[in-house]
């Protein structure tokens, strides 16, 4: 019997594998050969976001490019977690410098690869938010501005986390951390100005510029095998959650992450020159209280009862972020 | 080794570091009763052909062998079922529930297309089994008693085999071609059939060297209700007048019908009666409609061929050309009370479809069967009183149905070869219910239900050709995949994907599924709250 076209395949390419299509519009997750770049054994708190999302990454551009990348990793969770001296769990080259340098190491890797004339060697330089959005920003701006061919991550979960989840740059408004108390007239972080570093980074109109998120691995995979067919400075924000950091249930992770993409929070969107050339549009809208119900760092917002005024405020980012991003078709101009 | 200038350790691999200590609970894959397969009362395992069913081409076969594995009967399954699958499908929570019935009538006819035979007898047992009646029941019965290997002899009253599904179901919901086919398929492993033969002393029958029987003679003799009559008044019983014109008398009605009675034989036969000619079919009922027994679907289309329905009447008088009827009420306890308000109808005939009873002068005075409420009592086992006698279908107490039908036959098939060896009844493990609450939605596409086209309703009123036709293969195979694998794992890669430690380990190709790596599980449950069909729960870890 002839086989018919048929669009609808059970559960399309929301799930990570999906049998029923062809083998190579897999993901690069569902292979068995997959690089597995970090590996078992690491010391990651049970349902970390950044060790799914850096294996994501990872792997996708060990995949794009054949096996040949080396990757620069800032101080922060991710290096903690992976490498206490002298195991490590990486399963590409590696290397660790500083907390706020890696953006320069990884420039200067790729200048010593094209010094060398091995520029089919690709450099990945990747951080946690605190070596991205504070501490490392100034090297991370160099780095665009001079144009230096290396794809920067950033796994963004929300705060120093290595060290005892203190607030970072990253850190949303209201949040309870270790240094921001829900305490006082303005319990939780302060609503400040905010600080988007992809958007900063779109300002250097620098080839490609992205966000993503872990609940969305096709969309983090294409978004990274996009930018390694890309030469020059990239860049991706990749949304992690943190159960320790955040109080949140372990088995919430990539909920929490599919919430913070629905609300309109977290803004999932590519750019290319500095223009935004693709948005991920939201499938079923979600109310913030969806999302910041189920985590302990904003339990202040709940109790002893519904701090309206604030979550009114958070809502009030969040249908601007659909607005401005054109998150929903017909609401808001989708100018950013 | 020599080392380099600081440093005084090996480099490891973090491998070492086994990190399953940390759990307390762990992951386990487990394969939940999906609800379609538990409401089913011929105990097919819906989900299972499903999954094979969605990957198309060769899948459909293989979906069939699924299918026949429980029930000989897939066409007529998807003509005739009232599916209650589909009424207990998780779906139905999210959109509409799954077609299954549709797919179901889809795999049928593209088996009797391409001529699969149903699997082989086993090795002969050397036992002879008598199987008394040739409905849906007798004949699945013979079908898994042959492939226990099992001698069967069918005995049928009637001079055509298919009972119920030839005699009570209009061809416009079951083409002859179609139960030909499927029945044809079983009487070729082997199966003696014998028509024309009514068994009327059981014991008699299998003295003729037979180690078991299987009862299986349904329910044919219409019910009478008492309706005073004038002389001329034209009155018959559905069942009659269904198994007359099957057998190619077909009964004169006149213009304006009256059915009393709110089954599905009475929509059958108003259906039939507006198919003969009647330019009115009126069915009266003395309840309401969310009382009648009669299935949706039934009523939908009947009242889409322009039946009439007339609630909470009774007949009182039928004279000739006209018939008295009283108006009901429903007292508090919703039980229909005569008001005393009596009203006229024109009609040239009163069918009467008030239910029917079974004759079941084959087992009187036999030693230990109980007759209670003119059906046969049995144990769990489908055995009645008198060892070594089974009996199913219409006439043990159950609803009234072919799937359930097929499912007695089955599972007494199961309990004789049981019986028969002295070995204990197949036993089936329990399982968890895949309820809507262990899925994650999130995962399945957005796709609303297909339907099946119908026939024109004009056109249809006035012929018995099919009225529901089939899919074709791409609508078939988008309803196949909208099935949710309640339950069961279905390998979506979601689990193997999703751990941050990677201690999912991928076994092979899909359907070889996965295994969880304990040395470095951490238990933090991701896998399975974003498992889509609910395969894997998390266990306490022993401390």
């Amino acid at each position: 019997m002839a086989e018919q076209p048929v669009k609808h395949y059970q559960v399309g390419t929301f799930v990570i594998g999906n049998r029923l299509l062809d083998p190579d519009q897999r993901s690069v997750q569902a292979r068995m050969e997959r690089s597995n770049t970090l590996t078992s054994g690491h010391r990651a708190c049970r349902g970390c976001g950044e060790a799914l999302g850096a294996r994501y990454a990872l792997d996708a551009a060990m995949r794009a490019t054949g096996g040949s990348v080396i990757a620069a990793n800032a101080t922060g969770c991710l290096e903690v977690f992976s490498t206490p001296f002298p195991e490590s769990s990486w399963q590409l080259p590696w290397i660790h410098s500083l907390f706020g340098n890696a953006p320069a190491v990884a420039a200067g890797m790729a200048a010593a690869m094209k010094a060398k004339g091995r520029e089919e060697v690709r450099v990945v330089g990747q951080a946690g938010d605190g070596g991205t959005v504070d501490i490392g920003l100034a090297c991370l701006s160099g780095m665009f501005e001079r144009n230096d061919d290396v794809l920067f991550i950033c796994y963004d979960n929300e705060g120093y986390m290595n060290t005892g989840v203190q607030r970072s740059g990253a850190t949303p408004p209201a949040a309870r951390t270790a240094n921001t108390k829900p305490v006082g007239s303005e319990p939780g972080n302060a609503f400040g100005q905010g600080k988007s570093v992809p958007l900063i980074a779109m300002a250097h109109e620098i080839p490609y510029v992205a966000t993503a998120t872990v609940a969305e691995l096709r969309d983090l995979e294409a978004k990274v095998e996009r930018a390694m067919e890309l030469r020059g400075a990239r860049y991706i924000h990749a949304f992690v959650p943190c159960p320790l950091g955040w109080g949140s249930a372990s088995e919430d992770t990539i909920k929490l992450a599919r919430l913070a993409k629905e609300t309109g929070l977290f803004p999932v969107f590519a750019a290319e020159g500095g223009e935004v050339t693709a948005v991920s549009k939201i499938r079923r809208r979600t109310p913030v209280v969806e999302y910041l119900r189920p985590q302990r760092r904003f339990a202040h917002l709940f109790r002893p009862e519904e701090n309206r005024e604030v979550i009114d405020r958070i809502q009030a980012g969040a249908d601007r972020n659909i607005a401005r991003f054109g998150l929903i078709d017909g609401e808001g101009s989708g100018d950013v | 080794m020599e080392r380099p200038f600081a440093i005084t350790l090996e480099v490891g691999s973090s491998l070492a570091n086994k990190t399953g200590t940390w759990r307390t609970e762990r992951a386990v894959y487990i394969d939940r009763m999906p609800p379609c397969n538990d409401a089913c009362p011929a105990r097919e395992d819906v989900q299972r052909w499903l999954y094979e069913a969605e990957e198309g081409g060769a899948g459909y076969e293989r979906a069939w062998r699924r299918i026949v594995a429980d029930n000989p009967f897939p066409a007529v399954m998807g003509r005739v079922c009232y599916h209650p699958c589909e009424t207990a499908c998780n779906r139905g929570e999210l959109d509409q529930a799954v077609g299954i019935n549709s797919v179901e009538r889809f795999l049928g006819d593209v088996a009797i297309e391409h001529g699969w035979e149903l699997p082989a007898a086993a090795a002969d047992t050397g036992k002879r089994v008598l199987v008394v009646g040739a409905g849906p029941s007798g004949l699945a019965a013979a079908y898994f008693l042959r492939r226990h290997g099992h001698a069967v002899t069918i005995r049928e009253a009637g001079p055509m085999s298919g009972g119920m599904m030839r005699f009570g179901i209009p061809r416009y919901r079951l083409p002859r071609e179609v139960l030909e086919a499927e029945v044809a398929r079983i009487l070729d492993l082997g199966v003696e059939l014998e028509l024309d033969r009514k068994v009327t002393d059981v014991e008699a029958a299998m003295g003729e060297g037979f180690d078991a029987a299987f009862l299986a003679v349904g329910a044919q003799i219409g019910k009478r209700a008492y309706v005073p009559a004038g002389t001329a008044a034209h009155v018959i019983d559905a069942v009659s007048m269904l198994r007359g014109l099957e057998a190619g008398d077909e009964p004169l009605l006149g213009r304006r019908v009256a059915v009393y009675g709110g089954g599905d034989t009475a929509m059958d036969a108003a259906r039939t009666a507006k198919r003969l000619g009647a330019a009115d079919a009126v069915v009266v009922y003395r309840r309401t409609r969310e009382q009648m027994p009669a299935h949706d679907v039934e009523l939908e289309e009947a009242e889409e061929e322009g039946v009439m329905m007339r609630w909470l009447s009774t007949v009182r008088r039928a004279d000739e050309g006209r018939l008295v009827l009283e108006r009901m009420e429903l007292d508090e306890t919703g039980f229909p009370q005569p008001t005393g308000e009596l009203e006229e109808l024109e009609a040239d005939a009163l069918v009467l479809a008030l239910g029917q009873e079974c004759d079941l002068s084959l087992v009187e005075g036999v030693a230990g069967i109980e007759v209670d409420d003119g059906v046969v009592g049995v144990g769990p086992n489908m055995m009645t009183g008198h060892a070594g006698i089974f009996a199913g279908g219409d006439m043990v107490p159950a609803e009234r149905s072919v799937t359930v039908a097929i499912g007695h036959g089955r599972r007494a098939a199961d309990n004789v070869d049981a019986w028969l060896r002295g070995a204990a009844a197949p036993a089936t493990p329990e399982r968890e219910l895949a309820g809507f609450e262990t899925l994650n939605t999130w995962y399945y596409a957005d796709a609303p239900r297909t339907r099946r086209p119908r026939l024109d309703a004009v056109r249809r009123q006035s012929n018995f050709e099919e009225v529901v036709q089939g899919h074709d293969a791409s609508t078939a195979l988008f309803e196949a995949r909208r099935c949710l694998s309640c339950g069961n794992c279905f390998s979506c890669d979601n689990c193997y994907g999703v751990c941050p430690d990677n201690a999912v380990v991928k076994l092979g190709r899909p359907g070889e599924r996965y295994e969880i790596d304990y040395d470095y599980c951490k238990g933090c449950g991701i896998c399975v709250a974003e498992c889509p069909s609910g395969a894997i729960q998390m266990v306490p870890e022993e401390i």
